[in-house]
Protein backbone atom coordinates (compact mmCIF):
# COMPACT_ATOMS: atom_id res chain seq x y z
CA UNK A 1 0.00 0.00 0.00
CA UNK A 2 1.22 3.45 -0.90
CA UNK A 3 0.11 6.33 1.27
CA UNK A 4 -0.33 9.95 0.20
CA UNK A 5 -1.27 12.41 2.95
CA UNK A 6 -2.68 15.82 2.05
CA UNK A 7 -2.73 18.51 4.71
CA UNK A 8 -3.55 22.19 4.60
CA UNK A 9 -5.67 24.90 6.18
CA UNK A 10 -9.45 24.79 5.59
CA UNK A 11 -10.70 25.98 2.15
CA UNK A 12 -7.19 26.07 0.66
CA UNK A 13 -8.22 23.81 -2.21
CA UNK A 14 -7.08 20.37 -0.98
CA UNK A 15 -10.10 18.56 -2.34
CA UNK A 16 -9.87 20.30 -5.72
CA UNK A 17 -6.23 19.28 -6.03
CA UNK A 18 -7.06 15.70 -4.99
CA UNK A 19 -9.89 15.42 -7.51
CA UNK A 20 -7.59 16.50 -10.32
CA UNK A 21 -5.04 13.90 -9.20
CA UNK A 22 -7.67 11.16 -8.89
CA UNK A 23 -8.77 11.92 -12.44
CA UNK A 24 -5.25 11.25 -13.68
CA UNK A 25 -4.82 8.16 -11.47
CA UNK A 26 -8.07 6.76 -12.88
CA UNK A 27 -6.84 7.40 -16.42
CA UNK A 28 -3.78 5.30 -15.58
CA UNK A 29 -6.09 2.54 -14.22
CA UNK A 30 -4.52 2.78 -10.77
CA UNK A 31 -6.83 1.76 -7.90
CA UNK A 32 -7.18 4.37 -5.16
CA UNK A 33 -9.06 4.75 -1.89
CA UNK A 34 -9.83 8.01 -0.10
CA UNK A 35 -10.06 8.88 3.58
CA UNK A 36 -11.25 12.27 4.76
CA UNK A 37 -10.51 13.47 8.29
CA UNK A 38 -12.29 16.61 9.34
CA UNK A 39 -13.51 18.14 12.57
CA UNK A 40 -17.21 18.82 12.28
CA UNK A 41 -18.37 18.64 8.70
CA UNK A 42 -17.26 17.34 5.32
CA UNK A 43 -19.06 16.11 2.23
CA UNK A 44 -16.04 15.55 0.01
CA UNK A 45 -16.22 11.79 0.52
CA UNK A 46 -19.65 11.53 -1.11
CA UNK A 47 -18.60 13.87 -3.93
CA UNK A 48 -15.49 11.82 -4.63
CA UNK A 49 -17.33 8.49 -4.36
CA UNK A 50 -19.87 9.73 -6.88
CA UNK A 51 -17.31 11.18 -9.26
CA UNK A 52 -14.76 8.37 -9.26
CA UNK A 53 -16.59 5.35 -7.87
CA UNK A 54 -13.69 4.55 -5.52
CA UNK A 55 -13.91 3.31 -1.90
CA UNK A 56 -14.18 6.31 0.44
CA UNK A 57 -14.36 6.81 4.18
CA UNK A 58 -14.92 9.83 6.35
CA UNK A 59 -14.11 10.30 9.98
CA UNK A 60 -14.98 13.24 12.20
CA UNK A 61 -12.25 13.94 14.72
CA UNK A 62 -14.79 15.67 16.98
CA UNK A 63 -13.16 16.18 20.35
CA UNK A 64 -9.66 15.46 19.00
CA UNK A 65 -7.60 17.49 16.59
CA UNK A 66 -7.60 16.00 13.08
CA UNK A 67 -3.89 15.17 13.13
CA UNK A 68 -4.34 13.36 16.45
CA UNK A 69 -7.27 11.49 14.99
CA UNK A 70 -5.14 10.58 11.98
CA UNK A 71 -2.51 9.00 14.24
CA UNK A 72 -5.13 6.95 16.03
CA UNK A 73 -6.94 5.56 12.99
CA UNK A 74 -4.38 5.41 10.18
CA UNK A 75 -3.31 1.78 10.67
CA UNK A 76 -6.91 0.59 10.43
CA UNK A 77 -7.43 2.85 7.43
CA UNK A 78 -4.51 1.30 5.56
CA UNK A 79 -5.92 -2.17 6.26
CA UNK A 80 -9.33 -1.04 5.05
CA UNK A 81 -7.85 0.35 1.83
CA UNK A 82 -5.95 -2.89 1.27
CA UNK A 83 -9.11 -4.97 1.78
CA UNK A 84 -10.95 -2.79 -0.72
CA UNK A 85 -8.38 -3.60 -3.39
CA UNK A 86 -6.70 -0.19 -3.65
CA UNK A 87 -2.97 0.23 -4.15
CA UNK A 88 -2.98 3.88 -3.08
CA UNK A 89 -4.64 5.45 -0.04
CA UNK A 90 -5.18 9.21 -0.23
CA UNK A 91 -5.73 10.82 3.16
CA UNK A 92 -7.05 14.36 3.37
CA UNK A 93 -6.77 16.02 6.76
CA UNK A 94 -7.46 19.50 8.04
CA UNK A 95 -4.52 19.71 10.45
CA UNK A 96 -5.34 22.70 12.58
CA UNK A 97 -3.11 23.67 15.48
CA UNK A 98 0.15 23.66 13.46
CA UNK A 99 2.29 22.07 16.19
CA UNK A 100 2.56 18.69 14.53
CA UNK A 101 2.04 17.22 11.08
CA UNK A 102 0.18 14.16 9.84
CA UNK A 103 2.90 12.75 7.54
CA UNK A 104 4.06 9.20 8.14
CA UNK A 105 7.48 7.79 7.25
CA UNK A 106 7.53 6.29 3.75
CA UNK A 107 4.38 8.16 2.80
CA UNK A 108 4.24 11.13 0.46
CA UNK A 109 3.38 14.31 2.38
CA UNK A 110 1.61 17.00 0.37
CA UNK A 111 0.85 20.35 1.94
CA UNK A 112 -1.66 22.51 0.08
CA UNK A 113 -1.41 26.26 0.64
CA UNK A 114 -3.39 29.02 -0.98
CA UNK A 115 -1.41 31.91 -2.36
CA UNK A 116 -4.14 34.27 -1.22
CA UNK A 117 -3.49 33.61 2.47
CA UNK A 118 -0.69 36.14 2.53
CA UNK A 119 3.08 36.19 2.15
CA UNK A 120 3.68 35.29 5.79
CA UNK A 121 1.80 32.00 5.78
CA UNK A 122 4.85 29.84 4.94
CA UNK A 123 6.55 31.23 8.05
CA UNK A 124 3.58 30.50 10.29
CA UNK A 125 2.63 26.90 9.75
CA UNK A 126 5.64 24.95 10.96
CA UNK A 127 5.85 21.15 10.53
CA UNK A 128 2.83 20.89 8.26
CA UNK A 129 5.09 22.61 5.70
CA UNK A 130 8.61 21.78 6.82
CA UNK A 131 8.01 18.00 6.99
CA UNK A 132 6.10 17.77 3.70
CA UNK A 133 7.59 16.48 0.44
CA UNK A 134 5.55 18.64 -1.91
CA UNK A 135 4.03 22.04 -1.40
CA UNK A 136 1.16 22.80 -3.76
CA UNK A 137 0.40 26.50 -4.00
CA UNK A 138 -3.15 27.11 -5.20
CA UNK A 139 -5.10 30.13 -6.46
CA UNK A 140 -1.96 31.57 -8.04
CA UNK A 141 -3.97 33.51 -10.61
CA UNK A 142 -5.40 35.82 -7.95
CA UNK A 143 -2.29 37.49 -6.57
CA UNK A 144 0.40 39.77 -7.89
CA UNK A 145 3.55 38.37 -9.44
CA UNK A 146 5.52 39.96 -6.63
CA UNK A 147 3.57 38.27 -3.85
CA UNK A 148 3.68 34.99 -5.71
CA UNK A 149 7.45 35.17 -5.89
CA UNK A 150 7.77 36.11 -2.24
CA UNK A 151 5.38 33.32 -1.22
CA UNK A 152 7.39 30.72 -3.14
CA UNK A 153 10.66 32.08 -1.79
CA UNK A 154 9.38 31.82 1.76
CA UNK A 155 8.15 28.27 1.25
CA UNK A 156 11.65 27.31 0.15
CA UNK A 157 13.16 29.28 3.00
CA UNK A 158 11.13 27.21 5.52
CA UNK A 159 11.45 23.87 3.76
CA UNK A 160 14.64 23.81 1.71
CA UNK A 161 14.22 20.43 0.05
CA UNK A 162 10.52 20.64 -0.69
CA UNK A 163 9.19 20.43 -4.25
CA UNK A 164 7.09 23.51 -4.96
CA UNK A 165 4.24 23.16 -7.42
CA UNK A 166 2.20 26.20 -8.36
CA UNK A 167 -1.27 25.22 -9.39
CA UNK A 168 -4.51 26.61 -10.64
CA UNK A 169 -6.30 23.42 -9.66
CA UNK A 170 -9.71 24.51 -10.93
CA UNK A 171 -8.31 24.22 -14.45
CA UNK A 172 -6.07 21.25 -13.72
CA UNK A 173 -2.96 23.36 -14.16
CA UNK A 174 0.20 22.16 -12.43
CA UNK A 175 -1.18 18.73 -11.45
CA UNK A 176 1.06 16.50 -13.59
CA UNK A 177 4.27 17.06 -11.56
CA UNK A 178 2.40 16.00 -8.39
CA UNK A 179 1.18 12.81 -10.03
CA UNK A 180 4.70 12.07 -11.16
CA UNK A 181 5.95 12.21 -7.55
CA UNK A 182 2.99 10.18 -6.31
CA UNK A 183 3.92 7.38 -8.71
CA UNK A 184 7.40 7.27 -7.15
CA UNK A 185 6.08 6.83 -3.59
CA UNK A 186 7.39 3.66 -1.86
CA UNK A 187 5.17 1.20 0.03
CA UNK A 188 4.44 2.01 3.68
CA UNK A 189 6.08 -0.22 6.24
CA UNK A 190 4.55 -1.49 9.46
CA UNK A 191 4.66 -0.43 12.20
CA UNK A 192 4.08 3.07 10.83
CA UNK A 193 5.74 6.05 12.50
CA UNK A 194 4.99 9.73 12.40
CA UNK A 195 7.61 11.86 10.71
CA UNK A 196 9.18 14.36 13.09
CA UNK A 197 8.46 14.84 16.75
CA UNK A 198 4.98 15.52 18.04
CA UNK A 199 4.63 18.30 20.62
CA UNK A 200 5.21 17.24 24.21
CA UNK A 201 2.30 16.65 26.54
CA UNK A 202 -1.32 15.66 26.46
CA UNK A 203 -3.82 18.37 25.82
CA UNK A 204 -6.26 18.62 28.68
CA UNK A 205 -8.39 21.03 26.70
CA UNK A 206 -8.62 18.50 23.88
CA UNK A 207 -10.05 16.00 26.34
CA UNK A 208 -12.69 18.37 27.62
CA UNK A 209 -11.41 20.35 30.62
CA UNK A 210 -12.86 23.83 30.18
CA UNK A 211 -11.70 25.53 33.36
CA UNK A 212 -9.26 28.38 32.77
CA UNK A 213 -6.02 28.48 34.75
CA UNK A 214 -2.98 26.22 35.18
CA UNK A 215 -4.23 24.90 38.55
CA UNK A 216 -7.10 23.17 36.75
CA UNK A 217 -4.88 21.34 34.27
CA UNK A 218 -2.10 18.79 34.21
CA UNK A 219 0.78 17.91 31.93
CA UNK A 220 3.27 20.53 30.82
CA UNK A 221 2.01 23.87 32.13
CA UNK A 222 3.31 27.40 32.17
CA UNK A 223 2.86 30.69 33.98
CA UNK A 224 2.28 33.98 32.27
CA UNK A 225 6.02 34.62 32.63
CA UNK A 226 6.74 31.55 30.47
CA UNK A 227 7.91 29.36 33.38
CA UNK A 228 7.31 25.77 32.35
CA UNK A 229 6.42 23.12 34.91
CA UNK A 230 4.92 19.67 34.95
CA UNK A 231 1.99 18.32 36.95
CA UNK A 232 1.02 14.68 36.72
CA UNK A 233 2.38 11.17 36.99
CA UNK B 1 18.69 30.92 -17.95
CA UNK B 2 18.74 33.79 -20.45
CA UNK B 3 15.57 33.87 -22.48
CA UNK B 4 16.13 35.27 -25.96
CA UNK B 5 13.36 33.61 -27.85
CA UNK B 6 10.07 31.94 -27.07
CA UNK B 7 8.20 29.81 -29.58
CA UNK B 8 4.61 28.64 -29.37
CA UNK B 9 3.44 25.65 -31.39
CA UNK B 10 -0.29 25.62 -32.16
CA UNK B 11 -2.65 22.97 -30.81
CA UNK B 12 -6.40 22.74 -31.11
CA UNK B 13 -9.38 25.08 -30.97
CA UNK B 14 -12.53 24.56 -28.93
CA UNK B 15 -14.04 22.32 -31.63
CA UNK B 16 -10.95 20.09 -31.67
CA UNK B 17 -9.70 21.17 -35.08
CA UNK B 18 -6.07 22.16 -35.54
CA UNK B 19 -5.18 25.83 -35.15
CA UNK B 20 -4.44 27.66 -38.38
CA UNK B 21 -1.37 29.35 -36.92
CA UNK B 22 0.91 26.36 -36.38
CA UNK B 23 3.82 28.23 -34.85
CA UNK B 24 5.07 31.69 -33.95
CA UNK B 25 8.17 33.03 -32.25
CA UNK B 26 8.90 36.13 -30.22
CA UNK B 27 12.37 37.47 -29.59
CA UNK B 28 13.61 40.05 -27.10
CA UNK B 29 12.33 43.51 -28.00
CA UNK B 30 9.11 42.20 -29.59
CA UNK B 31 5.72 43.59 -28.73
CA UNK B 32 2.89 41.25 -29.61
CA UNK B 33 -0.87 41.60 -29.26
CA UNK B 34 -3.52 38.93 -28.96
CA UNK B 35 -6.85 40.12 -30.34
CA UNK B 36 -10.31 38.65 -30.82
CA UNK B 37 -13.83 38.79 -29.40
CA UNK B 38 -14.51 38.10 -25.71
CA UNK B 39 -14.42 34.39 -24.91
CA UNK B 40 -12.32 33.50 -27.96
CA UNK B 41 -9.45 32.12 -25.87
CA UNK B 42 -7.02 35.02 -25.62
CA UNK B 43 -6.42 34.56 -21.90
CA UNK B 44 -6.02 30.80 -22.32
CA UNK B 45 -3.31 31.49 -24.87
CA UNK B 46 -1.22 33.60 -22.51
CA UNK B 47 -1.85 31.10 -19.71
CA UNK B 48 -0.34 28.43 -21.97
CA UNK B 49 2.72 30.60 -22.44
CA UNK B 50 3.02 31.26 -18.72
CA UNK B 51 2.81 27.56 -17.89
CA UNK B 52 5.27 26.50 -20.60
CA UNK B 53 2.52 24.30 -21.98
CA UNK B 54 3.86 21.01 -23.21
CA UNK B 55 0.82 19.42 -24.81
CA UNK B 56 -0.48 19.07 -21.24
CA UNK B 57 -3.10 21.83 -21.27
CA UNK B 58 -6.56 21.56 -22.89
CA UNK B 59 -5.31 23.39 -26.02
CA UNK B 60 -2.51 20.91 -26.71
CA UNK B 61 -0.07 23.76 -27.36
CA UNK B 62 3.66 23.54 -26.78
CA UNK B 63 6.22 26.16 -25.76
CA UNK B 64 9.93 26.19 -26.50
CA UNK B 65 12.48 28.58 -25.06
CA UNK B 66 15.58 29.42 -27.12
CA UNK B 67 14.48 26.65 -29.54
CA UNK B 68 14.66 24.06 -26.77
CA UNK B 69 11.78 22.23 -25.08
CA UNK B 70 11.21 23.24 -21.45
CA UNK B 71 11.94 20.25 -19.17
CA UNK B 72 8.67 18.84 -17.84
CA UNK B 73 9.22 19.39 -14.15
CA UNK B 74 11.48 22.35 -14.63
CA UNK B 75 11.05 24.63 -11.65
CA UNK B 76 12.37 28.13 -11.72
CA UNK B 77 14.15 29.67 -8.84
CA UNK B 78 11.70 32.42 -7.80
CA UNK B 79 14.40 35.02 -8.22
CA UNK B 80 14.87 34.06 -11.87
CA UNK B 81 11.37 33.33 -13.06
CA UNK B 82 11.33 34.51 -16.67
CA UNK B 83 7.62 35.24 -17.00
CA UNK B 84 5.45 37.80 -15.25
CA UNK B 85 1.70 37.62 -15.87
CA UNK B 86 -0.58 40.48 -14.95
CA UNK B 87 -4.11 39.22 -15.36
CA UNK B 88 -7.44 40.92 -14.94
CA UNK B 89 -7.88 39.23 -11.55
CA UNK B 90 -4.38 39.91 -10.32
CA UNK B 91 -4.29 42.01 -7.19
CA UNK B 92 -2.14 42.95 -4.26
CA UNK B 93 -3.32 41.32 -1.05
CA UNK B 94 -0.60 42.54 1.24
CA UNK B 95 -1.42 45.48 3.47
CA UNK B 96 2.23 46.42 3.92
CA UNK B 97 3.26 49.98 3.08
CA UNK B 98 4.29 50.34 -0.59
CA UNK B 99 8.00 50.83 0.00
CA UNK B 100 8.26 48.01 2.52
CA UNK B 101 6.49 45.66 0.12
CA UNK B 102 8.71 46.61 -2.80
CA UNK B 103 11.78 46.15 -0.60
CA UNK B 104 10.74 42.57 0.19
CA UNK B 105 10.21 41.80 -3.48
CA UNK B 106 13.48 43.43 -4.54
CA UNK B 107 15.35 41.48 -1.86
CA UNK B 108 13.80 38.17 -2.92
CA UNK B 109 14.75 39.01 -6.50
CA UNK B 110 18.34 39.54 -5.35
CA UNK B 111 18.52 43.23 -6.33
CA UNK B 112 21.86 44.87 -5.58
CA UNK B 113 20.78 48.43 -5.05
CA UNK B 114 17.36 48.09 -3.48
CA UNK B 115 16.81 51.78 -2.84
CA UNK B 116 17.44 52.96 -6.39
CA UNK B 117 15.43 50.16 -7.95
CA UNK B 118 12.45 51.12 -5.78
CA UNK B 119 12.75 54.76 -6.81
CA UNK B 120 12.79 53.65 -10.45
CA UNK B 121 9.75 51.42 -9.92
CA UNK B 122 7.74 54.16 -8.28
CA UNK B 123 8.57 56.78 -10.87
CA UNK B 124 7.66 54.31 -13.63
CA UNK B 125 4.33 53.60 -11.94
CA UNK B 126 3.68 57.28 -11.42
CA UNK B 127 4.11 57.97 -15.13
CA UNK B 128 1.28 55.56 -15.83
CA UNK B 129 -1.20 56.57 -13.20
CA UNK B 130 -3.29 59.67 -12.71
CA UNK B 131 -2.55 60.23 -9.04
CA UNK B 132 0.97 59.72 -7.72
CA UNK B 133 1.50 56.77 -5.36
CA UNK B 134 2.36 57.75 -1.79
CA UNK B 135 5.28 55.72 -0.46
CA UNK B 136 3.87 54.91 2.95
CA UNK B 137 0.32 54.08 1.91
CA UNK B 138 -0.71 50.40 2.31
CA UNK B 139 -0.76 48.33 -0.87
CA UNK B 140 -4.43 47.53 -0.34
CA UNK B 141 -5.30 51.23 -0.16
CA UNK B 142 -4.06 51.91 -3.69
CA UNK B 143 -6.72 52.77 -6.25
CA UNK B 144 -7.47 50.45 -9.17
CA UNK B 145 -5.33 52.48 -11.58
CA UNK B 146 -2.48 52.83 -9.10
CA UNK B 147 -2.57 49.09 -8.42
CA UNK B 148 -2.36 48.21 -12.14
CA UNK B 149 0.42 50.75 -12.65
CA UNK B 150 2.44 49.39 -9.77
CA UNK B 151 1.84 45.79 -10.84
CA UNK B 152 3.30 46.62 -14.25
CA UNK B 153 6.18 48.72 -12.89
CA UNK B 154 7.06 46.04 -10.33
CA UNK B 155 7.05 43.28 -12.95
CA UNK B 156 9.17 45.30 -15.38
CA UNK B 157 11.68 46.92 -13.04
CA UNK B 158 12.02 44.75 -9.93
CA UNK B 159 10.86 41.46 -11.46
CA UNK B 160 13.00 42.21 -14.50
CA UNK B 161 11.32 39.23 -16.15
CA UNK B 162 12.28 38.90 -19.82
CA UNK B 163 8.72 38.00 -20.77
CA UNK B 164 5.77 40.06 -19.58
CA UNK B 165 2.18 39.07 -20.28
CA UNK B 166 -0.42 41.79 -19.81
CA UNK B 167 -4.12 40.97 -19.90
CA UNK B 168 -6.30 43.93 -20.94
CA UNK B 169 -4.41 46.77 -19.31
CA UNK B 170 -6.65 49.24 -21.14
CA UNK B 171 -9.33 48.55 -18.54
CA UNK B 172 -7.11 49.82 -15.77
CA UNK B 173 -7.56 53.57 -16.19
CA UNK B 174 -3.88 54.08 -16.97
CA UNK B 175 -2.23 55.96 -19.83
CA UNK B 176 -1.89 53.01 -22.19
CA UNK B 177 -0.03 54.45 -25.17
CA UNK B 178 2.43 56.05 -22.77
CA UNK B 179 2.74 52.70 -21.03
CA UNK B 180 3.66 51.11 -24.33
CA UNK B 181 6.26 53.74 -25.13
CA UNK B 182 7.79 53.37 -21.68
CA UNK B 183 7.79 49.60 -21.92
CA UNK B 184 9.54 49.72 -25.30
CA UNK B 185 12.62 51.13 -23.59
CA UNK B 186 13.07 47.87 -21.69
CA UNK B 187 14.44 45.04 -23.79
CA UNK B 188 11.82 42.41 -23.19
CA UNK B 189 9.08 40.41 -24.85
CA UNK B 190 5.70 42.00 -24.17
CA UNK B 191 2.48 40.18 -24.96
CA UNK B 192 -0.73 42.17 -24.72
CA UNK B 193 -4.18 40.66 -24.63
CA UNK B 194 -6.16 43.62 -25.86
CA UNK B 195 -9.32 45.06 -27.35
CA UNK B 196 -7.57 48.37 -27.93
CA UNK B 197 -6.76 49.24 -31.57
CA UNK B 198 -3.83 51.51 -30.58
CA UNK B 199 -2.11 48.80 -28.57
CA UNK B 200 -2.75 46.24 -31.31
CA UNK B 201 -1.30 48.44 -34.05
CA UNK B 202 1.66 49.59 -31.96
CA UNK B 203 2.68 45.92 -31.72
CA UNK B 204 5.10 44.26 -34.11
CA UNK B 205 2.52 41.65 -34.95
CA UNK B 206 -0.82 40.43 -33.71
CA UNK B 207 -2.44 37.03 -33.34
CA UNK B 208 -6.13 36.92 -34.19
CA UNK B 209 -8.14 34.42 -32.13
CA UNK B 210 -11.53 32.83 -32.74
CA UNK B 211 -13.18 29.81 -31.11
CA UNK B 212 -10.20 29.08 -28.92
CA UNK B 213 -7.86 28.88 -31.90
CA UNK B 214 -5.16 31.10 -33.40
CA UNK B 215 -6.54 32.04 -36.82
CA UNK B 216 -4.10 34.56 -38.24
CA UNK B 217 -0.77 36.20 -37.61
CA UNK B 218 -0.73 39.74 -38.97
CA UNK B 219 2.50 41.71 -39.14
CA UNK B 220 1.84 45.42 -38.66
CA UNK B 221 2.40 47.07 -42.07
CA UNK B 222 3.90 50.59 -42.45
CA UNK B 223 0.47 51.86 -43.49
CA UNK B 224 -1.00 50.65 -40.20
CA UNK B 225 1.87 52.34 -38.35
CA UNK B 226 0.85 55.61 -40.03
CA UNK B 227 -2.76 55.04 -39.04
CA UNK B 228 -1.85 54.35 -35.43
CA UNK B 229 0.12 57.59 -35.25
CA UNK B 230 -3.12 59.40 -36.10
CA UNK B 231 -5.15 57.27 -33.71
CA UNK B 232 -2.73 58.18 -30.94
CA UNK B 233 -3.44 61.85 -31.55
CA UNK B 234 -7.16 61.18 -31.17
CA UNK B 235 -6.42 59.09 -28.11
CA UNK B 236 -4.35 61.87 -26.55
CA UNK B 237 -7.13 64.35 -27.32
CA UNK B 238 -9.65 62.13 -25.54
CA UNK B 239 -7.26 61.83 -22.58
CA UNK B 240 -7.04 65.63 -22.42
CA UNK B 241 -10.84 65.80 -22.31
CA UNK B 242 -10.84 63.12 -19.63
CA UNK B 243 -8.38 65.13 -17.59
CA UNK B 244 -10.60 68.22 -17.87
CA UNK B 245 -13.66 66.32 -16.65
CA UNK B 246 -11.67 64.54 -13.92
CA UNK B 247 -10.35 67.75 -12.46
CA UNK B 248 -13.83 69.21 -12.14
CA UNK B 249 -13.73 71.57 -15.11
CA UNK B 250 -16.32 71.79 -17.85
CA UNK B 251 -15.91 71.18 -21.56
CA UNK B 252 -16.97 73.84 -24.04
CA UNK B 253 -17.39 73.90 -27.81
CA UNK B 254 -14.37 76.15 -28.07
CA UNK B 255 -12.11 73.86 -25.99
CA UNK B 256 -13.26 70.94 -28.09
CA UNK B 257 -12.64 72.76 -31.38
CA UNK B 258 -9.27 73.99 -30.24
CA UNK B 259 -8.15 70.46 -29.36
CA UNK B 260 -9.62 69.10 -32.53
CA UNK B 261 -7.79 71.67 -34.66
CA UNK B 262 -4.43 70.51 -33.28
CA UNK B 263 -4.87 67.16 -34.96
CA UNK B 264 -2.41 67.14 -37.84
CA UNK B 265 -4.45 65.23 -40.39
Amino acid sequence: MKLVIFAGPPTCGKTTVIRQILKRMAAKLIKTAYLKIDVLYADDDTIIAKEFGIPVKKIYSGELCPDHCNVVVLDEAVEWAERSGASYLFVETAGLCLRCSPYVENSLGVVVLEATSGMNLPRKIGPMLTLADISVITKIDLISQAEREVFRYRVLESAKKITVVESNALYGIGIDPIVKQILKTPDVEFPMFLRGNPPVGTCTICVGKKEIGAKNHFGVLRTLDQELFYVGE
Amino acid sequence: MDVNKITLFGGFGKDGSAEKVRKFSMTVGDIVSIVGPTGCGKTTLINDIELFANENTPSGRRVEINDMPVPEDFIFDPSHHPIALISQHTNFLSDLPVVEFLTIHATVRGAKNVESIITETLSFANELTGEAIMQDIAMTELSGGQTRSLLIADAVVIGNSPIILLDEIENAGIHRTKALELLKKYKKIFVFVTHDPCIALMSDFRIVMKNGAMQQLIITRPEEKNVVAKMKQIDDMMLDFRQIIRSGDELSESIFNENFKVLTF
